[in-house]
């Protein structure tokens, strides 16, 4: 409301008064947007070129050139703190994980979607209920449900929760996608005597594309970012099986006693770098894939 | 043409039915009745205490801190967040001015979204150590590096407990700034430009324009911002547990509900107490989702 009376007598100004004003406007929000963006900025440079000092440099200016290009550091974080295989089984499970995930999503939520049948709604808000729990309520039971079955301490146990706990988000947004898709081709297809298993492998999955692309980017990244699960279900006795987030918490704990820091350095930016250049390659798909899901 | 319906809609459910029950629905069961028991993991015979677990949750010291420290967080990162994020997106899409008939971006707006978009793809984990070396107490720490040059003494961003919880939430801001950001600017760029024209004819500046034209259009999007942020907050342990000192410390400075929970069930394996914790915690969550969902169910779609 106060802009009210500052604003008005603007219409009035002469042309250039008015396009002089708005340079300097203009100017403001780049000092503005240029400041944020150091601040983002900023922090992951001083990892970057911390990862090549040695513990003085690190110690005497935190955004100085290092003396030298110390390449041990990173030598040190691949191999004796195992960044490399924390990388690898990172990986494995999400590759494991997100495979899965999509597969079951995507079968639950074509039938919910598309076939009316008893249950169908009680199925679906069962699915849906789930993007609500907080999911450290769960960790303690689910520990003994993974070492019951015997799957405790490795890739397949967590591949199993990182799929089941991805299924709430995944069949609620699928479901939504599934019912936006025309029945037309499916319905001539039944006709020409397709089985439906067919049907949805051959024409729905491939006419879902868009959808599908979406909802696998949500989950690579948060199946990889996942912190709580393998904390809970590879216990520090599996430390080959440890994944990349868990990896890099531990590390940081082990430099703190070791005073290795320029190995912690190279280590975090091992495991930002190529997630970086990954999101430089696809960051409009990544953009969208994670804004999609807000919006649904 | 139904040949066949039932046996393949229950092929196709049983898979993921099963999954989602053994590793997700059957534990959060199992969940409310262990907090009435006092199991403590080791011994095969669990006691059922009641409601004990309940009665000392609320003497509990640290439940009270972690619960003012959740009010802070609730009230704090989604208002900052969206605040920013809102300003942000304004600039980067609306602000450029007009040229004949048409709002412009400001120039280099997707350097600024791909830039600011960024943290959102780094995991907690890495987030936390990061920023362990950001605010490290000496001048090994970026910013006590830098106050360091410019001669202050060293802060103990994490280490004062006046301080410790605004360190931590600084870095939830920044890191959530940027998807916000993108979210806000999808909506924007949905706004027909004849509403904006119609503003400039009408005298508006772009504060007016801001508060009577965007705003109001963006409501829906605010909405889901707030949800999201109001329930990623709750949840939200496991920045805290990387990043602070001492899990949730200085003495309880930083903790929240999650961060007693883990403490109790896998530190001190009193699992029925970390239960009954993760109990209260979950109806904590669904009065917040439950209330937002109350305030917000009046959502008109805005068609244009």
């Amino acid at each position: 409301m106060v802009s009210m009376s500052e604003v008005r007598p603007r219409a009035a100004l002469p042309e250039r008064a008015a396009r002089k004003q708005v340079s300097v406007y203009m100017r403001l929000a780049h000092v503005g947007l240029a400041f944020w963006a150091l601040i983002v900025i900023v922090p992951l440079v001083f990892v970057f070129l911390g990862s090549f000092k040695n513990n003085t440099e690190i110690f005497g200016s935190p955004l100085s050139l290092p003396g030298e290009l110390r390449l041990d550091n990173w030598v040190r974080a691949w191999q004796t703190a195992h960044v490399g295989r924390y990388l690898l089984n990172t990986v494995i499970v999400v590759t494991g994980g997100v495979t899965l995930t999509m597969l079951l999503g995507s079968m639950a939520a074509y039938v919910l979607a598309r076939y009316t049948f008893p249950g169908n709604r009680a199925v679906y808000y069962l699915f849906v209920a789930g993007m609500t729990f907080p999911m450290f309520l769960a960790l303690v039971p689910l520990f003994f449900v993974v070492r019951n079955l015997g799957l405790l301490g490795t890739h397949t146990g967590l591949v199993l929760a990182y799929a089941a706990y991805s299924l709430p988000f995944t069949v609620f947004f699928l479901t939504a996608f599934f019912k936006t898709l025309p029945t037309g081709v499916a319905e001539a297809a039944l006709i020409d005597g397709c089985s439906h298993v067919r049907i949805f492998f051959q024409i729905m999955l491939p006419m879902a594309k868009p959808g599908l692309v979406s909802l696998t980017i949500f989950n690579v990244i948060g199946q990889a970012n996942q912190y709580l699960l393998p904390l809970a279900l590879l216990p520090g006795d599996a430390e080959d099986k440890f994944v990349l987030t868990q990896g890099i918490s531990n590390i940081s704990v082990e430099a703190g006693y070791q005073a290795d820091w320029g190995g912690l350095f190279a280590a975090l930016s091992i495991s930002i770098i190529p997630l970086l250049i990954v999101y430089v390659l696809f960051h409009r798909q990544i953009q969208s894939g994670l804004t999609a899901g807000a919006l649904k | 043409m139904r040949h066949g319906k039932y046996p393949f809609v229950i092929g196709f459910l049983i898979p993921p039915v099963v999954l989602y029950l053994v590793f997700v629905i059957g534990p959060y069961l199992q969940a409310f009745y262990i907090s009435m028991t006092d199991w403590r993991g080791l011994s095969p015979e669990v006691r059922l205490v009641g409601l004990d677990n309940f009665a000392r949750v609320f003497q509990d010291e640290m439940f009270w801190k972690a619960l003012r420290n959740h009010g802070q967080l609730l009230l704090t990162v989604p208002l900052l967040t969206i605040a920013i994020a809102l300003l942000f997106a304004f600039l980067l899409n609306v602000a450029g001015g007009s040229t004949g008939n048409a709002t412009r971006g400001l120039r280099g707006s997707t350097i600024y979204k791909i830039v600011f978009f960024f943290p959102q793809v780094l995991s907690i984990a890495v987030l936390g150590v990061l920023f362990q070396l950001v605010y490290r107490p000496d001048e090994g720490g970026l910013l006590n590096g830098l106050l360091g040059k410019a001669g202050i003494a060293p802060v103990g961003f994490l280490t004062d407990p006046d301080l410790a919880l605004w360190s931590i939430i600084a870095v939830m801001v920044w890191s959530h700034v940027g998807f916000y950001l993108v979210l806000f600017s999808a909506g924007m760029a949905a706004i027909p430009k004849e509403l904006y024209e119609a503003a400039a004819i009408d005298g508006a500046g772009r504060a007016r324009t801001f508060f009577s034209v965007t705003l109001p259009l963006l409501r829906n999007h605010v909405q889901t911002g707030w949800i999201y942020l109001g329930i990623g907050v709750l949840d939200y342990f496991v920045l805290i547990k990387v990043l602070s000192v001492d899990e949730g410390g200085p003495d309880g400075a930083t903790t929240v509900l999650g961060m007693q929970v883990w403490k109790s069930a896998f530190t001190n394996y009193n699992f029925g107490y970390a239960s009954a914790l993760g109990v209260v915690l979950f109806f904590i969550v669904m009065t917040f989702a439950m209330v937002t969902m109350r305030f917000t169910s009046n959502r008109e779609e805005t068609e244009f």
